[in-house]
């Protein structure tokens, strides 16, 4: 168990070293732009003597690594700055956002994980039959497919041809649950193409990878029957690259919203990115491009530990 | 020639796809009808003789955009991978043969750039750098490079352990001799079928870019963007989002099938 411990411990130090070194890129590259805040936001007309009491309001007089100290530190109290498009305070800009963006991420995860599970688990046990040879294609075709040609798709079947849900998933603050839930559902369903195309393809392989073991023949030498194998004795050991992909996969949930999120003109934290990009308002894309990747890596994280945790191998060893 | 005439169904397919889209490319100024900016006619009118695939949100021929947004997207998908493999190649071929400290500083870096969402570190590069289509193959190619670079280094240090190497070595020809004489044909195989993955890879997301509208700048034609275009038609019942949506979905599709084809032979394997 020690050693384990001592893995977690280092793969922690590895993300928060590769979260400070981001966080320091994110800075400098805001850094290396021509002119600074202070003209920007005070434009061309302003004086030399105005631009240069901002400056010292906005602490642009002091040397580089002070102010990448205070940003940072700012950064983690949650203070963001002001957006240099209207004004407002970046936080409050973020927050609301960021909260549709994680309930858009959640609903998916509730549909694609157990249907990912389910399916992959079918294929690995029909393996080579014609139901494994028709998902595996459908899913390979998925993956091959842009985000955006999914959605249109989805968008013109269900939405167009037959109205059941809209194509603009607009909601605000005053909707209850289940219309927010009816509202997601088309970004949800795009989503969970993508994803599921990924986790039902390496569920299967690692599900087929235990079936190939010595155990599992001397298990169905004994005659146990082959749904009992599978969900006994293959499943649980084929539970860590499993746990590992599913991690993964919500990783990818969190960046891949951004392109679902400009289609259905979602009010999330992708689609306030792109606008801020465009607008080349830079606060709102440090804040919200440094929360993206703390998310990120923090799931990665999350996979590469769970994926030790449920590895016996690793419990057991004694070394 | 007696490969290609013995390759399966799925890659014949795949070749014939790739194939009719580098011919469109090429040939975009002969084939498409009317000029790739101007407009012919009324807003999304749907096909006919003068126009095959209809117009679009602004009644340019949607025919001709798609021609020419071959050329573009096709063109600047190839040069951006292109890139990216020259770079990262060399970096992994030098951090395998130089080994110890250039291979850890290497490496570390590269490390750090793939823990990253590569879309929003693309975001964030484009609005400091601004879009413009040398910032945007340079950004995607560095991005993309840390793969290939991966890949390279993986094989490349298989083959820098073996006697000939060694033998070079000792004959004190210089690094970079070692690198294009003898790491790079012994390591050709696979770098081809990752330069197909890594072109599908890097096509889907200068579309998806152009589709956010940080990609490729209109007027100019390009399949993403001409998807974002069109979008709004959609919820008429009009679907010509969806031709430029497929044309990428369909090139992509025919990439990985020859790619499979590729890797299935380059592992050996009969069936």
């Amino acid at each position: 168990m020690k050693n384990v411990l001592t893995l977690i411990v280092k793969r922690c130090g590895a993300s928060l070293a590769t979260v400070l070194v981001i966080s320091m890129i994110i800075f400098i590259g805001v850094e290396m732009l021509p002119g600074d805040v202070a003209e920007t936001v005070l434009g061309q007309s302003a004086t030399p003597e105005t631009v240069d009491a901002f400056r010292k309001e906005l602490k642009l007089d002091l040397p580089p690594h002070i102010r990448y100290g205070a940003w940072l530190s700012d950064f983690v109290q949650g203070n963001f700055g002001t957006s240099l498009a209207n004004g407002r305070p970046v936080s409050e800009l973020i927050g609301w956002r960021l909260s549709n963006t994680l309930f858009l991420a959640v609903c998916t995860s509730v549909i694609a994980i157990p249907l990912a599970l389910s399916l992959g688990m079918l294929a690995a046990f029909y393996r080579n039959s014609l139901f494994d040879k028709v998902i595996s294609s459908t899913t390979l075709s998925f993956i091959s497919f842009p985000e955006f040609f999914i959605a249109y798709i989805l968008i013109a079947i269900l939405s167009v041809q037959f109205d059941l849900l809209p194509s603009l998933s607009i909601i605000d603050g005053n909707m209850s649950l289940l219309q927010k839930i009816h509202t997601i559902l088309l970004p949800a369903l795009t989503l969970t193409c993508v994803v599921t195309a990924h986790m039902m393809r390496q569920t299967r392989a690692a599900i087929i990878n235990v079936l190939a073991s010595a155990y599992i023949e001397m298990a169905e030498i004994k005659g146990i029957k082959r749904l009992r194998i599978i969900m006994h004795h293959a499943f649980p050991n084929s539970l860590s690259p499993v746990i590992n992909v599913v991690a993964v996969n919500m990783a990818y949930l969190v960046v891949g919203v951004v392109i679902v999120e400009v289609v259905f003109v979602y009010p999330g934290l992708g689609q306030l990115l792109v606008d801020s990009v465009a607008k080349r308002d830079l606060p709102v894309v440090q804040a919200s491009g440094l929360i993206f990747s703390l998310v990120y890596i923090s799931l990665n994280l999350a996979a590469d530990i769970l994926s030790m945790l449920s590895n016996p191998r690793l419990k057991h060893s004694k070394s | 020639m007696k490969l290609l005439k013995h390759s399966p169904v799925s890659a014949k397919i795949g070749m014939g796809i790739i194939v009719f889209n580098i011919l469109i490319a090429i040939f975009a100024p002969v084939i498409a009808p009317y000029g790739e900016t101007k407009i012919v006619g009324d807003v999304w009118e749907s096909f006919s003789g003068t126009f095959y695939l209809g117009t679009d949100h602004i009644g340019r021929d949607l025919f001709t955009r798609m021609v020419y947004g071959a050329r573009n997207t096709i063109a600047l998908a190839f040069l951006t991978t292109f890139l990216s493999f020259i770079f990262g190649s060399v970096l992994g071929f030098l951090a395998a043969v130089k080994g110890r400290w250039v291979d850890q500083i290497l490496s570390r870096i590269i490390d750090i750039i793939m823990s990253f969402p590569t879309l929003i570190f693309a975001l964030m590069i484009l609005s400091v750098l601004g879009s413009s289509i040398p910032v945007l193959i340079f950004t995607i190619a560095i991005l993309d490079s840390t793969r290939v670079f991966r890949l390279s280094r993986a094989v490349a240090m298989d083959i820098a352990v073996l006697d000939f190497v060694e033998a070079a070595k000792l004959r004190g020809e210089r690094t970079w001799w070692i690198m294009r004489e003898e790491i790079l044909p012994n390591a050709l195989p696979p770098l081809v079928a990752e330069f197909g993955l890594r072109f599908c890879f890097v096509f889907l997301f200068i579309a998806s870019l152009s589709f956010l509208g940080l990609g490729i700048q209109p007027p100019l034609a390009d399949w993403g963007g001409m998807v974002r275009e069109n979008a709004g038609a959609i919820t008429f019942g009009i679907f010509t989002p969806l031709i430029p949506a497929s044309a990428i979905a369909i090139l992509t599709v025919g990439v990985n099938l020859v790619v499979d084809w590729f890797l299935h032979i380059a592992s050996g394997l009969q069936d």
